[in-house]
């Protein structure tokens, strides 16, 4: 007589675990090939507007979440749809995104990386967020478009003109419709050399941080492509306020040039001081001396004054233009808000827009099929004529705008004037340039 | 030459804020024996009266324009202000272009009014506690105040002109025989600080008040048992350091367009002067302030900084480790102040 050593209630705890250890493999491969982080099960999609509310930036930020909630409001069928009607891709309804409400949170991120990684964090982990957009400062952009590929989500920058957002710190998960540095060279480059000529003498003061970094590096390479010679590169630090022991030491370099790679308070105080010294009056080698400040912006602009008058630079859009996009975008937000949209403003609908026509055509929220939807995308109708989402760097080519001070304004906001649309193909600039070089987009991540 | 020369001007330029902000602070400690984080916010408080006299000198009334579009291409609505209709484009027009100098008129009983609310409301119940505590109270204040102006300014610089007749340069060098020219409205700082200063010390000096104050500064209690008010007299010198961190902040604002948070860039600087010259002394406030305004121009020559790469961002900072070390109360400190 043999004894089995098997019992009804060890056979079925074997059953079990072996139909678990079964299943298991479909349910990991079932779940992986659907799921990714945040997938918007419910009748509303949660979209993530992280702008600085505090600090430095504030204004600029209010005037993205203005634009966020223009946004919205048009994607979700109400208002007067904006550039939904004068964007190319007629995938967008007034339905929401794939019929789903689309509803947002804002985090604050203080232009600070590590509050504003704490807030895109917080918006993804406890409200869903399913993308990640907004921002007005390189650094900030750079650290959050990092959180964002871990994550697994999308992440659609704001206000980011640094080379190495989509230089060598780029992500296959970010993706920037803002211009860069090297473009605002490569547009002011040739009006430089038709105002001042060939033989110039040019003076740096950049702010000391990664945007500034390569804004300089990208002007001083363009200008010195048409002769000008650098006299020399001053770093000022990013909290100085004070900048006139940066502008005295310009008064005797022999430079008949300066340019300020500054950008914000920075960029008020110090064309402020240098206004102050005389510069604009100034003569030096037998030419007037001039400045010039490669990146404006209106809302920066307006606290410079009349300083601001004459002086050129490049900008990424301006409310003056006359394209059918550019006036439907600032009737809807002037009509809403009563002023005209800043070129922050512009760039974070015109991203809300561009996430939302891609997850349509893509028919999925997925972050790897909404990234493959946007790479090499190609559209007009939002203000910047046609342009190209390009897919080696997630960097958007269009034309650039070189504005100048305005003599005359007429109103608080009607203080720089078009003075040049320089086209894309001048800007362009191949994937592997070396001022984009020493990073790799990577392979996106779904997360979840 | 020249260069030297112009860091020097640059110096005392830089100095002379620096100087007028120590001074209120030494004031406040000397007096009432409170480390007073929140007296960047009265000298950011201060730019905010030239700021606001600056609106209000602006205020307009709207006609509508229909042969000009606004940028929705609706009738433009023409702007003209009160000021100008009443006197005239021209009178109206020079009372605009001097909305500075006329908030300085304005500035005086504002700050002291501010700054008798803020030690009679809060600071006031701070006197015995701990230096840590007072420290925390008032730089709680500071960002209270800073917030409180970004509300209602937003957070953006608001460009503030000088009078056209004193902005431009001037060649100061022309009495040396040299070509130095220097912003008109930064050697009017200068001067006007000099003239705070000035004012200041002889007020404490030659009055009555002064000599109480000064008396009081020594030996609190003494002049307490004499049966004098020291108390209140302390509260009025508060209101008086703050006015003098207002008028710098007004003087300051066609130097650079004041933000909420001008301020706090000023505060941490103001210390260190504060804490070199010593603590307590006025005559040492002033002469740190002067003296560190210098170094930091002359540290920001490329010169020096080709030799010192980052100079400039820690000169303030390395002078005021080796007069610590070399020198605890700093330049002029009294001996017993802050010392156990």
């Amino acid at each position: 007589m043999s004894k089995s050593d098997f019992s009804r209630r060890g056979v079925l705890k074997t059953g079990a675990l072996a139909g678990t250890g079964l299943a298991l493999p479909t349910i990991f491969t079932a779940s992986s090939a659907a799921a990714f982080t945040n997938d918007p099960t419910g009748s509303s999609v949660t979209l993530g507007f992280n702008v600085p509310q505090t600090g430095p930036y504030a204004d600029e930020g209010a005037d993205e979440l203005r634009a966020y909630r223009l946004a919205v409001e048009h994607l979700n069928g109400a208002g007067d749809g904006g550039m939904m009607n004068t964007f190319s891709s007629k995938e967008l309804q007034g339905n929401g995104i794939l019929g789903k409400e689309v509803k947002f949170v804002t985090g604050d991120t203080q232009t600070k990386s590590d509050a504003a990684r704490a807030s895109a964090k917080s918006m993804i982990e406890k409200d869903g967020a399913v993308m990640i957009t907004g921002g007005s400062s390189s650094g900030v952009a750079i650290a959050v478009q990092g959180l964002c590929q871990e994550a697994g989500v999308i992440f659609m920058a704001g206000l980011t003109h640094s080379n190495d957002t989509t230089g060598k710190d780029k992500k296959a998960n970010g993706f920037r419709h803002f211009f860069n540095g090297y473009m605002s060279a490569a547009a002011l480059a040739p009006v430089l050399k038709n105002l001042y000529g060939t033989d110039r003498n040019a003076y740096h003061l950049t702010a000391d941080y990664t945007w500034g970094w390569t804004q300089e590096e990208s002007i001083a390479a363009a200008t010195e492509a048409l002769g000008w010679n650098t006299v020399e590169k001053v770093r000022t630090p990013l909290a100085a306020t004070d900048f006139s022991s940066y502008i005295a030491p310009v008064l005797n370099s022999g430079a008949d040039v300066l340019v300020l790679n500054h950008y914000g308070g920075n960029m008020v105080n110090s064309l402020t001081n240098a206004v102050q010294f005389g510069l604009r009056e100034k003569v030096v080698n037998g030419k007037n001396f001039e400045i010039v400040v490669p990146l404006y912006s209106r809302l920066m602009a307006k606290g410079a004054g009349a300083n601001v008058k004459g002086i050129h630079g490049s900008t990424n859009w301006h409310w003056s233009l006359q394209d059918e996009g550019s006036q439907a975008f600032v009737r809807s937000f002037g009509t809403k808000y009563g002023f005209p949209p800043s070129q922050a403003a512009h760039t974070v609908y015109c991203q809300t827009m561009l996430y939302a026509d891609a997850v349509s055509r893509a028919g999925s929220f997925n972050p790897c099929a909404v990234a493959e939807a946007l790479e090499g995308f190609e559209f007009d109708g939002l203000g910047n004529g046609k342009t190209l989402y390009r897919a080696e760097d997630h960097q958007c080519f269009k034309d650039v705008l070189v504005v100048r001070g305005k003599e005359n304004p007429t109103s608080d906001f009607d203080l720089l004037e078009v003075v040049e649309v320089t086209p894309a193909a001048q800007v362009t600039y191949p994937a592997d340039h070396p001022m984009f070089a020493g990073g790799a987009l990577g392979s996106c991540n779904p997360g979840a | 030459m020249d260069a030297i020369l112009l860091q020097i001007l640059n110096g005392l330029d830089k100095g002379s804020a620096y100087a007028l902000i120590a001074l209120g602070l030494t004031l406040i400690f000397g007096t009432l024996g409170v480390v007073n984080f929140a007296h960047g916010a009265l000298f950011m408080i201060g730019a905010f009266c030239a700021v606001t006299v600056q609106r209000i000198l602006n205020l307009s009334y709207e006609v509508v324009d229909e042969t000009q579009k606004d940028f929705l291409g609706n009738a433009l609505k023409v702007k003209t202000s009160y000021v100008e209709s009443w006197f005239g484009p021209e009178m109206g027009g020079a009372i605009i272009d001097w909305a500075v100098p006329i908030a300085i008129i304005f500035a005086i009983p504002i700050m002291i009014f501010i700054g008798f609310v803020m030690e009679r409301g809060l600071i006031k119940h701070f006197y015995k506690r701990e230096h840590a505590d007072q420290i925390l109270v008032t730089f709680g204040l500071a960002i209270v105040l800073q917030e409180v102006i970004k509300y209602f300014y937003g957070a953006n610089p608001i460009q503030t002109a000088s009078p056209e007749a004193l902005s431009g340069v001037a060649n100061v060098g022309a009495l040396f025989g040299m070509d130095i020219v220097y912003p008109v409205w930064r050697i009017v700082y200068f001067f006007f600080s000099v003239v705070i200063i000035g004012g200041i010390f002889s007020f404490l000096q030659f009055t009555t008040f002064g000599m109480v104050v000064r008396a009081g500064m020594a030996d609190r209690e003494t002049v307490g048992l004499l049966g004098i008010n020291i108390d209140r007299r302390f509260t009025i010198m508060f209101g008086i350091a703050a006015a003098v961190a207002g008028l710098a902040g007004v003087m300051y604002t066609p130097i650079n367009s004041p933000n909420y948070h001008m301020g706090m860039d000023f505060l941490v600087l103001s210390f260190v002067v504060v804490v070199v010259g010593g603590m307590g002394s006025l005559p040492g406030a002033v002469l740190a302030g002067f003296m560190l305004g210098i170094l930091e121009a002359f540290a920001s020559m490329n010169e020096i900084k080709s030799i010192l790469p980052g100079i400039d961002q820690i000169i303030i900072y390395v002078v005021a480790i080796i007069i610590l070390l070399t020198r605890p109360r700093g330049l002029m400190g009294r001996k017993g102040v802050m010392e156990e």
